[in-house]
């Protein structure tokens, strides 16, 4: 059975804060059930600020101006776009490195309704330079990625989502994965869009390459696969977030781009994570759909 | 207040091996305005930081990468000529660089950048933000069992921004008493109410102290004050008054 995603991240987190006398662990409320007994035992390095998110972001800004390494999380909504300005400030503009680390996602909270959906976060984040952007597809990647994050010194972000994929794959920050060779078009699937990619590309020759971490974006590894100038971009947030990496890859190739993603329109629906998915074209049939119409296959569909 | 200068020559502390005292600093900011006279509104802080820097922060040139060193954190960065001149005079930089201030390559802003300027601990510009920064400071200083005090100016208008708030909670429920917020209280806050920063301070449970902020007596008594072992563990809050601005 798989783990849960949430929970491997507040294990990790504890254990690196169990570990590390330089790490310290923010929050504000959230994830505070897996959290209770860590804070117990060091009470000094983990700190629940409450309900006071631009506080959260600027408290693990200001540890890391004394040499620390802080781990920082809520909701991808309330870390990403509430204290947007305190992530550009307080990290970016002090130059100081910290770990980012939201659940929720786009959807994860479908019930919760548009304000606990942060389908723009990634996109946020990157519009500041020098951001490690981990979409871990699976509760293993995300050990693997806060690992990594905590060990190096610069500023990371890693999105933890409760979808996941059957299989995990290497953390290889920087570096695409080949999942599947084929002669035609390319499709480039993030976190845990991977699964559904698969299933929607069955029967197609094409390539499936696996991005578990977006920022820095593999461009060389992409071209390195590209068979045909045809790429499909399947990401599991807003709508397009790469498309401008793709297209820098590839500036000297006349190519074309399919950007599937999560679509700026608010739904003001509720149900379950896959009702979104699906309203979004981000269900395997709907990715097919999609993929068949930009290679000219509508017949097939 | 206007202040006349009654010279314009400029202090060469390297030169003559005397160290620059209070009364070079309208020198100093003559450098950078071009003007003899400053209003009120542009030294507001001025004793404050003087103060600071003088007589109570345990920092220098030599130690502003020593773990152990205080902090002092300028959260209200706009208007900072009085900061520059405060960090010249102590040496944290060459004096030459006043002269062309916020010119393309010069490293010193409006708002200050704490990657080009030494001495500079925190970058500033957007209000609201030192005294959240602070109180992670004092989080970490204190996990790793240093002593350092951490000493935030803010503006009166600044502590408008809701950010403040959360900071001035939270610090309390914490018990920092390392951390010390100094309020330079120019009576800019638009909707201001007159006493609520004390009581708001008050009411979180901070060591709230009042002073005229021109009076160097006053502001060296307040923020040298350090909590007596026994006590319960507070923030302390010196709330500095000096003229309201555009008297």
């Amino acid at each position: 059975m798989r783990r849960d995603t949430r929970q491997v991240f507040a294990q990790t987190a504890a254990d690196l804060v169990d570990q590390d006398l330089s790490v310290a662990l923010v929050y504000a409320e959230i994830s505070g059930q897996y959290l209770a007994d860590v804070e117990q035992r060091h009470p000094d390095r983990v700190v629940n600020v409450g309900i006071r998110e631009q506080l959260l972001v600027n408290v693990g800004a200001g540890m890391a101006l004394t040499g620390m390494r802080p781990v920082v999380h809520t909701f991808a909504s309330f870390l990403v776009e509430r204290a947007f300005e305190q992530v550009k400030l307080g990290f970016s503009h002090q130059d100081v490195g910290g770990v980012l680390v939201s659940s929720g996602a786009s959807y994860d909270i479908s019930g919760g309704g548009r304000t606990h959906q942060a389908p723009g976060d990634v996109a946020l984040i990157d519009t500041l330079p020098d951001w490690t952007i981990h979409v871990p597809g699976h509760a293993d990647e995300v050990e693997a990625a806060l690992r990594l994050a905590v060990a190096g010194s610069g500023r990371d972000y890693i999105r933890v989502t409760a979808h996941q994929n059957r299989d995990a794959l290497p953390v290889t920050p920087g570096r695409f994965h080949v999942v599947r060779r084929g002669a035609g078009a390319t499709v480039v699937a993030v976190g845990p869009m991977l699964d559904p990619v698969l299933e929607a590309v069955s029967g197609l020759d094409v390539s499936v390459v696996y991005a578990g971490t977006v920022r820095p974006f593999d461009g060389r590894g992409l071209r390195a696969v590209l068979a045909t100038p045809d790429v499909v971009l399947v990401e599991p947030y807003l709508q397009g977030t790469s498309a401008r990496c793709v297209d820098d890859a590839l500036v000297d190739v006349p190519h074309r781009l399919l950007a599937l993603g999560v679509g700026r329109t608010e739904l003001r629906r509720y149900g379950a994570p896959a009702d979104h998915a699906a309203a979004h074209g981000l269900d395997p049939s709907g990715i097919r759909r999609s993929i068949d119409g930009f290679l000219g296959l509508r017949g097939a569909a | 207040m206007l202040v006349r200068m009654t010279t314009t020559d400029t202090p060469a502390a390297q030169d003559t091996g005397r160290s620059l005292g209070y009364a070079d600093l309208y020198v100093l900011m003559s450098l950078m305005s071009g003007d003899e006279k400053h209003s009120a509104a542009a030294t507001s802080t001025l004793d404050a930081l003087w103060v600071l820097y003088d007589e109570v922060l345990d920092v220098s040139p030599q130690t502003v990468d020593d773990p152990g060193r205080d902090r002092f954190y300028l959260s209200k960065g706009h208007g900072p000529m009085a900061y520059y001149a405060v960090l010249a005079a102590k040496g944290y930089f060459p004096l030459e660089w006043l002269t062309d201030w916020a010119s393309y390559d010069s490293p010193l802003g409006y708002h200050p950048d704490r990657t080009l300027v030494p001495g500079v601990e925190i970058s500033s510009g957007s209000l609201g933000h030192g005294l959240p920064l602070a109180v992670g400071t004092a989080l970490g200083l204190r996990a790793q069992g240093l002593l350092s005090r951490v000493v935030v100016l803010v503006g009166d208008a600044e502590l408008d921004e809701g950010s403040n708030q959360e900071a001035v909670e939270l610090a309390a429920a914490l018990g920092l008493e390392s951390l010390t917020v100094v309020v330079v209280d120019n009576g800019s806050s638009t909707h201001g109410v007159p006493g609520r920063i004390e009581e708001r301070f008050a009411t979180e449970g901070w060591q709230v102290t009042r002073v005229d902020g021109r009076d160097h007596g006053q502001l060296r008594r307040a923020l040298s004050r350090r909590p007596r072992a026994g006590q319960v563990a507070l923030p302390s809050v010196v709330v500095a008054h000096v003229e309201e601005k555009g008297a």
